[in-house]
């Protein structure tokens, strides 16, 4: 039935990982102007998975990969990674810039799922979560839009058949489980699924040649209503350091005072 | 004229009473407020974090349905459920068709269940469990989920940490039913006996299952469980390798009757498994003790354990980022420290 796989990644833009975020004045979001921002590391796993799974000449061909990212103006920088990374084309969700992270993940699951349709895809893989909000929703909420099934967390992905046969292990709490779906399916990766290459200097150049489509979610039919308000964001507790001790002796005694021991 | 006064009098007295009745309209309303919990169970047993889930559940005020699926659960994991102080009912679902928990068909029958109960919130804990199956029935119900929350300011005002913990985010949610999940650390205090709560059968959608469950391998432990844990001893990269992990760390948290924790680090270079990984991708923890060493307390790996109540550390580097969140310190090789201190923990 599937006659080979026609991938959709879906990557967000996000502040690096290594930053640490400091909260704007307003309390109204994080500082994001002149912040490094990079692709969110999920992210890059999937498309890693997807050009390996290309690369990999399993028994379904990869057809084609499919890039896209909803965000501001600088959303196709992360954009051309995906695509020096080795996906074919891409679609930037022109949605402007804003504190809040863009829209929300009910949103972008309806957005994903108006693209799957138009496009006619049967393998989304997204990351798990997005480094900046951590609500870790859009794969599972895309599935159940879709009625598609859904494998989280993924940490190997392996097609084992023409007819679209996968199995996905995938991190549950207290080790891993093994599960077999059919294509069209929704996958979500995790850390241990692989190690994303660095994109090349050439495939950097190619990349710049490579389809980059601009749309907007009103294309897609969808609209970007909020359900949640934002009504403030703050600075957790702070945490200081009680000093250092001298030696072993010194830490037991510490810690039988404060009532740890 | 006096008439007239009488019945502009009783206009007006009518008009409080409807005053009235508009007024008590929003108090009605928060009487309706109806929760349920979605419980994980596996082989008749209630899993992990459940307790968070009602918990939060008994927070918000209103009465608490439990919810529970799986084979043959009323006599087991539902009746267990049962006896938690507090609860309205507990509605059990008993199809071997649930056991796995795989949300292709437990997502649209929790839904029906949803609707049929009316209820106003669904609460879950932010397990492997509940991140898989609610966002699925949030997208069936068509509204926006509201992940790892860690406070309740009000029944539709929530705070979550964002950013790996970095910022605190306080929400309020428009949608007319809040699918939730809730962060096991974050609520507490459940009694899980004298309750004596009816258990009822609830709505078998008996959906096709798209996904087959193949095979599962679970860490077995004798240790405590990780998220759950009073104490919890953690180890980086610092261990070297997973024979001087085992070595070294694991005689410690026996002598403490601590979980095992590790890195982000730790896990990938394979000295630890996956499932022990604490941090803003792996699990959250806030224990009594978080005893770690050779950890250097990158962000990513803070976010999952700042929240812990007395954080010591052992590292040879006085510059690790760890110690401007310890509560005590010490700088060292945990080579030569760390089986001291096992040592001295033994005789005490």
């Amino acid at each position: 039935m599937a006659s080979g796989l026609r991938i959709l990644v879906p990557v967000k833009r996000v502040i690096d990982y290594a930053v640490k975020p400091r909260i704007n004045k307003a309390q109204t979001g994080v500082e994001t102007a002149g912040v490094k921002h990079s692709l969110n590391p999920f992210d890059e796993l999937s498309i890693e998975e997807a050009v390996r799974l290309r690369e990999r000449k399993g028994p379904l061909k990869v057809e084609n990969i499919l890039a896209l990212s909803a965000g501001g103006p600088k959303t196709p920088d992360v954009l051309r990674t995906a695509m020096a990374m080795g996906a074919d084309r891409a679609f930037h969700i022109d949605v402007g810039d804003s504190a809040d992270g863009g829209p929300e993940p009910l949103t972008v699951a309806k957005m994903l799922k108006a693209v799957v349709e138009k496009e006619n895809i049967n393998l989304v893989l997204l990351g798990k979560q997005a480094i900046d909000g951590d609500q870790g929703q859009t794969g599972q909420m895309l599935a159940g839009l879709l009625g598609w099934p859904q494998a989280t967390q993924a940490s190997k992905v392996d097609v084992k058949d023409e007819a679209g046969t996968v199995e996905i292990t995938h991190e549950v709490d207290g080790g891993v489980e093994t599960l077999r779906a059919k294509l069209p399916l929704v996958i979500t990766t995790d850390l241990r699924l692989n190690e994303p290459r660095y994109a090349s200097l050439p495939n950097i150049m190619k990349a710049k040649k490579k389809p980059l489509e601009k749309k907007t979610l009103a294309d897609l039919g969808v609209e970007d209503t909020r359900r949640l308000k934002t009504l403030k964001v703050t600075e957790p507790p702070a945490r200081t350091g009680g000093g250092k001790v001298e030696d072993v002796d010194g830490l037991v005694s510490k810690l039988k005072e404060l009532g740890a021991l | 004229m006096i008439p007239i006064a009488r019945s502009s009098v009783l206009r007006a007295a009518r008009s409080q009473i409807y005053a009235a009745r508009t007024l008590t309209s929003p108090a009605s309303l928060a009487r309706l407020l109806s929760t349920l919990a979605v419980l994980e169970q596996r082989d008749g047993k209630l899993q992990g974090s459940y307790a968070s889930a009602i918990a939060a559940a008994q927070k918000l005020g209103g009465p608490v349905t439990a919810f529970l699926a799986g084979s043959g659960v009323k006599g087991t994991s539902a009746a267990e459920a049962a006896k938690i102080k507090g609860l309205d009912k507990v509605i059990a679902v008993e199809n071997d068709a649930y056991e796995k928990g795989l949300p292709e068909n437990y997502a649209p029958m929790l839904l029906e269940n949803i609707k049929t109960g009316d209820f106003t919130h669904i609460i879950a804990p932010h397990s492997a469990f509940g991140k898989s199956l609610l966002p699925r029935v949030a997208a069936l119900l068509d509204v926006q989920q509201i992940s790892d929350i860690t406070a309740i300011e009000s029944e539709d005002t929530f705070v979550r940490p964002i950013y790996a913990g970095n910022a605190i985010l306080t929400v309020q949610s428009s949608d007319k039913v809040k699918v939730i999940t809730v962060r096991g650390t974050a609520f507490q205090g459940v009694e899980l006996e004298g309750g004596s709560a009816e258990i009822v059968d609830g709505v078998d959608t008996n959906a096709p299952a798209q996904t087959e469950w193949v095979s599962e391998e679970l860490t077995k432990s004798e240790r405590p469980d990780l998220a759950t844990a009073s104490r919890v001893v953690s180890g980086g990269r610092g261990l070297k390798s997973k024979e001087e992990f085992d070595r070294v760390m694991l005689p410690l948290a026996d002598a403490l009757g601590a979980a095992i924790g590790a890195s982000r680090a730790a896990v990938d270079s394979g000295f630890a498994d996956n499932s022990l990984q604490v941090g803003q991708t792996g699990k959250n923890v806030a224990p009594e003790l978080y005893l770690c060493a050779g950890i250097s307390g990158a962000i990513q790996h803070l976010a999952g354990m700042k929240d812990s109540k007395v954080i010591a550390a052992i590292n040879k580097d006085p510059e690790a980022p760890i110690f401007q969140v310890a509560d005590v310190g010490l700088v060292g090789d945990l080579f030569d420290k760390v089986p001291e201190l096992t040592e001295k923990v033994k005789s005490a």
